[in-house]
């Protein structure tokens, strides 16, 4: 199915947000997701199914100020 | 001594993490500063590069508590989403609301900035807005359940100063006991000595430290700076006046003509 992650079309086989990320590489990076402008948060990856089209967004810790 | 959010700080200098000329830099910027403080951010990981994961290690190893920020979230639905991710990444329920309501000048939109205050404290967030000096929405913030402020200096990253030092008087008069942190606009050491004078309880800064020539040498500045300030301001500075006063007594002087 195809998703959208972090803007940009994605080719996925999983069909739950946990299986995503492993499937992309993630692995144990620190990172926080969100699907279709919502937080999903860790614990809930794994109970969380995509369906085509849906906005994954996977972001981590960077430089602010 | 002041506590935000029940910590309390012995460095009143806060700094932001963006715009080093190296990671390598930055960090020692924060140790030769001394700051117990820094913002951080989130963006969108890309899992072949991992750029987020390389700086987070970074953080850890400097052993600051991080203030995770909401920088250019545009919606209360932005914020609030991101503070939430922010959350979890970071592990701590501080959060440095950011909520943009312009373009050219980065001011915040009060309106929402009060509206996802409530969400998040609501949440059990511990919030610190980025606010204007605007007394009105400071009282709306603290109902929110805000227990500190975060005023501006001057638009981010201008380096302006104070801008407003009648506003930011005015709101450390009005709110003598809310912990107050002049956040964003400053430029110059001598400009948070002057926060610290009026009596603000810490500022914090990037563009001035991250875009010096020397970043090292102006966070050190910087942080002797607030020292001062806050030093003097303990200290129950003189009230100024028009006139002079001669400072060498007149009584005995001699007569010469």
């Amino acid at each position: 199915m195809q998703i959208v992650l972090n803007g940009k079309p994605c080719e996925v086989a999983q069909a739950r947000l946990d299986g995503v990320l492993q499937e992309l590489g993630y692995h144990e990076a620190k990172v926080a997701t969100a699907v279709n402008g919502d937080f999903v948060a860790r614990p809930a990856r794994a109970a969380t199914a995509l369906k085509e089209g849906d906005q994954v967004e996977v972001i981590a810790p960077m430089q602010g100020g | 001594m002041t506590a935000f959010y029940g910590v309390e700080l012995a460095n009143r200098l806060m700094l932001g993490t963006a715009q080093y000329p190296s990671p390598a830099i930055l960090a020692e910027a924060v140790r030769a500063a001394g700051v117990e403080v820094v913002t951080v951010s989130l963006r969108r990981e890309a899992a072949e590069r991992r750029d987020g994961q390389a700086f987070w290690a970074l953080i850890r190893e400097l052993g600051v508590r991080v203030l995770p920020n909401t920088a250019g979230c545009h919606t209360v639905k932005e914020a609030v989403t991101t503070a939430q991710m922010a959350r979890e990444v970071f592990e701590t329920p501080w959060v440095k609301l950011e909520v943009i309501g312009e373009h050219d000048s980065l001011q915040p939109d009060l309106f929402g900035l009060v509206e996802a205050a409530a969400i998040l404290t609501e949440d059990g967030f511990q919030v610190f807005p980025y606010t204007t000096e605007d007394l009105v929405v400071a009282g709306r913030l603290l109902d929110a359940g805000c227990e500190v402020l975060m005023p501006w200096g001057a638009p981010i990253g201008s380096g302006l100063g104070l801008n407003n030092l009648y506003g930011l008087r005015s709101l450390r008069a009005h709110f003598p006991d809310v912990p107050l942190v002049v956040d964003a606009g400053l430029g110059l050491p001598s400009h948070a000595a002057a926060a610290m004078e009026l009596g603000y309880d810490a500022v914090l800064l990037n563009t001035a430290v991250a875009k010096a020539g020397d970043p090292v040498a102006m966070a050190a500045a910087f942080a002797q700076a607030v020292a001062a300030g806050r030093a003097a301001h303990d200290a129950d500075p003189m009230e100024p006046r028009d006139m002079a006063a001669p400072s060498t007594p007149v009584l005995g002087k001699a007569f010469l003509g």
